[in-house]
């Protein structure tokens, strides 16, 4: 599996992206924004960080950058694309997955481990996940509540496009596991063809038990899998 | 450049039109005394001009230039075979071994957050995050020490939720974990806050780089963001008492902090560094190109002319004393390979950044500023940096704090109501209850090397590609330091290395920030010096040397000092990061172990001062050489995977510490059953504050192997109980009275203390 990890100024997790890449085996090569051309590669991801600073609005400005155009093509022919809490912010503000990642509703940043239900595997991002899972993941970021008007949330989970969600411990979706204030406790999404994955929570800090989880791993692996399988 | 060659040596220095004149107020307006003033006019063989007034105003702060503190800051132990960098550099260094070395520093940013709790704490962060990376290292870790008055005021409330956020902004956006730190509360920091910020960065040991200007010739670069007109003198403002309308007059003296540029700054400096076109880096921090500029000048026994129409600035009109004394953030000195000055421009601009040639190295020892090839400051710099006049005072200690001291606390041991209901108090006083509401708002786990995150008695950081970790900790209670200054300052570099200890690291430097009054009163004065005699002692009894720190005297609102309160971080090192303690409790029978001796000291406690409101009594006693075979013992349990849990007791004592193991992070909680004879009062058995003890948990069949090894080492142990099912309770039992409450109960007191405080009451003020 050969991986692109975009870096844009301000990201501060293309480092733990490329790295958790590595572990399961992919090849991973740090694209600067101003670059151009993703040919060769199997798989994109958009890291997470702040990158220009979240000035005006987190994702608002790097989604202009240069490579968001290779982004947006790798993606339109089926690529499969990544992004992780900026990440997910940068694919919304492209307009690659519907919504917007608002202020926490407790106005704070909030950085914890988090409980995520797996809410489908037949995908290339979850295959080595059950569905239903309860994953310990962390989140860090002070914008990750997800909004989308009535018709596009009624479409996300009418055609199952609602990959993750926040959980408590025991699985269940309750107010009290919602860090962010999120709609529908909606931690990451997937667009209609099911190739781009917008997520906040951050799966490659929980990739070694050292760190306290190493639920992040079978995202990486799934991926892998697919991705060797196809090519 | 405009031309500046050898030749400008010899031309006169001539007052710039519309500088004002240099009269006695003006000398004493920039905060130099008389004498302080006729050694500038010694030095200079003449009037200096108002440039180089403001220059000689800003070095010879105390904040830069150390004047009261430096011949005491001397007494401290700094070598050791594993120091690579002492003091006076940005950042002192360690070899942690494997070929790494680690870069660590405390800094102050008390002033600016006072006034400005947002910004003042935010740019405190940055920095301290210039101080390491100028060493070449990447920043991996961030501490933050804080002190605020008590939660009860709206505006306190409004400094502590602000520097919280301003702490977290600032490094969750630059991508540095937050790994541990403090919080306190106490009237004593009312109107002072103490925001100390400390970060740890790692390097392979051969890409140390040093903050020296030689090879003349070579060029002075600023990169970064450019110089505006903010910050002007914070270094002098630093070095003043705070008023009641500090407030709004010294606003313009607070930086603005951009953590976005930062990071570029960051990636780009590592970059240049690796690079190897510059010899020299300095982070433009108190006192802005003025200090850079000088101190790598007096370091590298040369001399440096700058061009100010050169400097980038962000608006027209500045003059060379502005442009000089500005602190605006996120801006660097780089003193270029000749020749090589293209190549660091285009690695700046790569990541979006301006760097600019703006003069040289020279031969000469001059401190040279030109303005349109005109010279308006021509001052030696060695004199400069290291001729400011230091004093050393006379020390008195206050009648009133030894009479507190010395205070009766017979009746305030009988508690009014049960000994539960004051445990419980204890547990959700601010001080001892957690600290989630904070380090829920910094990222603790970005750069996926966070072994032990807030929470514990240490954070610990893994490096990558080896089994080695690095644990980083910040202590002090200012309440034993103000009570007794000696015993307080011992007691907080032994409270340091435990709280390493305890996660299994080897204590093995310490950097200091010295928070302290205004050291022109005799007490205040007796304060430091006791201190620093203390951390001293102390250092030399663990084999912890000072690698460097940072000085915040002047903490007094209206006249009021805060606790003298010097914080210890210290840094361990961890060689096999699966042998890491946990600090909570992990299983259900394991014995329960009280490390060292349950004392009659009640002095300087958190239950005085929650039940009685008294900050008073004998600071709890320090055995340096029992602590430092209390450290052996615990080490050495770690090493052989004898014990499951450790934990320091500190504020709240023993009772609050076996409940702290017991609730752990709240998610899979213990009970305890234990019981103590001793023959003390039950207060001062369950809530007293002596110094040297840990409590650990271990599997029933290495309790003996656990206390064999604590008698090799001449530390008193006893089995006090067992882990527990939650279910079954907690409860501590002492010869005269018993503690006894659901886990539960326990560890709601325990984390929604802060959250119902912050979240429910409005922060007011600003």
């Amino acid at each position: 599996m050969k991986v692109a990890v975009i870096t844009f100024p301000g990201s501060n997790c293309d480092y733990d992206l490329y790295k958790a890449a590595q572990q399961v085996g992919g090849d991973a090569t740090f694209v600067w924004h101003r670059e151009r051309g993703l040919a060769g590669y199997d798989a994109v991801l958009l890291p997470g960080g702040f990158s220009y600073g979240d000035y005006l609005r987190a994702g608002a400005i790097a989604r202009m950058s240069p490579i968001m155009e290779d982004v947006t093509s790798f993606a339109n022919s089926g690529g499969p694309v990544l992004g992780i809490c900026n990440g997910f912010q940068i694919l919304c503000e492209a307009g690659l997955l519907p919504g917007a990642l608002m202020r926490n509703s407790s106005l704070k940043f909030q950085g914890k481990d988090v409980f995520i239900r797996v809410e489908r595997n037949d995908m290339l991002f979850t295959s080595d996940y059950t569905e239903g899972q309860v994953l310990r993941i962390p989140i860090a970021h002070g914008e990750g509540n997800y909004e989308a008007d009535t018709a596009t949330l009624e479409a996300l989970e009418a055609e199952g496009r609602v990959v993750f969600r926040y959980v408590d411990a025991s699985g269940e979706s309750t107010e009290d596991a919602n860090p962010n204030g999120s709609w529908h406790n909606i931690a990451g999404i997937t667009n209609a063809k099911g190739n781009v994955l917008g997520m906040m929570p951050h799966p490659e800090r929980a990739m070694e038990s050292i760190l306290g989880s190493t639920d992040g791993v079978a995202l990486f692996t799934s991926m892998a899998g697919s991705l060797s399988l196809s090519t | 450049m405009t031309p500046a060659n050898s030749a400008a040596t010899e031309r006169s220095v001539q007052p710039r039109d519309g500088d004002p004149e240099i009269t006695a107020e003006v000398v004493a307006g920039h905060g130099l005394s008389e004498e302080e003033y006729e050694k500038v006019l010694n030095i200079m063989g003449r009037t200096p001009t108002f440039t180089e007034l403001g220059v000689f105003s800003a070095m010879w702060s105390e904040h830069c230039g150390y004047k009261n503190s430096r011949p005491l800051l001397s007494l401290l132990p700094t070598k050791a075979p594993w120091v690579i960098q002492g003091p006076g550099e940005n950042a002192g260094v360690i070899d942690v071994g494997d070929g790494y070395a680690l870069a660590f520093k405390i800094e102050s940013h008390n002033h600016p957050s006072a006034v400005e709790p947002y910004q003042g704490a935010a740019t405190g962060v940055g920095g301290i995050l210039r101080d390491i990376f100028t060493m070449g290292a990447r920043p991996v870790a961030v501490l933050d020490s804080l002190r605020f008055g008590d939660l009860d005021s709206g505006r306190v409330r409004y400094l502590f939720s602000g520097v919280v956020s301003g702490v977290g902004d600032y490094g969750n956006c630059v991508g540095v974990p937050n790994i541990g730190g403090e919080v306190v509360f106490d009237r004593g920091y009312e109107g002072n806050p103490i925001v100390n910020a400390m970060c740890l960065g790692l390097m392979k040991r051969e890409d140390l780089i040093t903050a020296s200007a030689s090879g003349t010739g070579a060029s002075l670069m600023t990169v970064g963001a450019r110089t505006g007109r903010d910050g002007i003198h914070g270094a002098t403002f630093a070095s003043e008492e705070l008023s009641e309308d500090s407030d709004e007059s010294s606003r313009p003296r607070v930086q603005v902090g951009d953590p976005f540029t930062e990071k570029l700054l960051l990636e780009a400096s590592l970059e240049l560094i690796g690079s190897g076109a510059i010899t020299g880096i300095q982070d433009m921090g108190a006192a802005g190109i003025t200090s850079s500029a000088s101190e790598m000048a007096g370091r590298g026994g040369s001399g440096v002319e700058m061009e100010m129409a050169d400097v980038p600035v962000r608006e027209e009109g500045m003059t060379p004393y502005e442009i000089l004394l500005s602190e605006s953030q996120e801006r660097m000195l780089v003193v270029a390979e000749p020749g090589r000055e293209e190549e660091v421009r285009q690695i700046l601009e790569k990541w979006e950044l301006e760097a600019r040639v703006i003069g040289r190295v020279t031969d000469d020892g001059m401190f040279r500023v030109l303005e349109h090839g005109k010279v308006v400051a021509n001052i030696p710099a060695l004199p400069l940096t290291g001729g400011c006049p230091t004093y050393e005072r006379e020390g008195i200690e206050s009648a009133e704090i030894q009479a507190l001291r010395n205070m009766d606390l017979t009746e305030h041991l009988t508690p009014e109501g049960d000994l539960t209901e004051s445990f419980q108090r204890l547990l959700g006083s601010p001080n001892v209850a957690s600290k989630r509401w904070v380090y829920h708002q910094y990222d603790t786990t970005v750069r996926t090397a966070t072994a032990v995150r807030p929470g514990g008695d240490s954070g610990v950081i893994r490096i990558r590609g080896t089994q080695r970790a690095v644990a980083a900790t910040t202590d002090c209670n200012g309440r034993f330091v103000y009570l007794e200054p000696k015993t307080g300052a011992m007691a907080a570099v032994a409270e340091a290395a435990r709280n390493l200890v305890c996660v299994g690291a080897l204590p093995t430097a310490i950097t200091n920030n010295l928070n302290f009054g205004n050291p022109l009163k005799a007490h205040i004065y007796y304060q430091l010096r006791e201190s620093v005699l203390g951390i001293a002692a102390a250092c030399d009894a663990f084999e912890t040397p000072v690698t460097g720190g940072n000085v915040s005297l002047f903490n007094e609102t209206d006249g009021r000092a805060i606790y003298p309160t010097p914080v210890i971080g210290m840094v361990g090192v961890i060689e096999d990061v699966s042998k890491i303690t946990a600090q909570a409790f992990q299983r259900i029978g394991d014995d329960v172990v009280l490390l060292g001796t349950n004392t009659g000291e009640i002095g300087g406690s958190e239950y005085l001062y929650v039940t009685a409101s008294l900050v008073a009594g004998q600071p709890p006693s320090i055995d340096l050489e029992g602590e430092r075979a209390l450290q052996q013992a615990v080490l050495s349990m770690n090493q052989s995977s004898l014990i499951r849990s450790a934990h320091d007791c500190s504020e709240g004592g023993l009772a609050c510490a076996l409940a702290e193991c017991a609730i752990g992070d709240g998610e899979a909680p213990f009970g305890l059953s234990a019981r103590l004879d001793d023959d003390l009062r039950p207060v001062v058995s369950l809530f007293g504050e002596a110094q040297g003890r840990i409590i650990i948990s271990c599997d029933p069949a290495s309790t003996s192997d656990v206390l064999k090894i604590a008698e090799s080492h001449g530390v008193p142990a006893l089995r006090i109980g067992a882990v527990t099912e939650a279910t079954d309770g907690f409860s501590l039992t002492v010869r005269d009275g018993s503690l006894s409450a659901s886990v539960a109960e326990l560890a709601r007191a325990y984390f929604d203390a802060l959250p119902n405080i912050m979240d429910a009451s409005p922060a007011t003020g600003g």
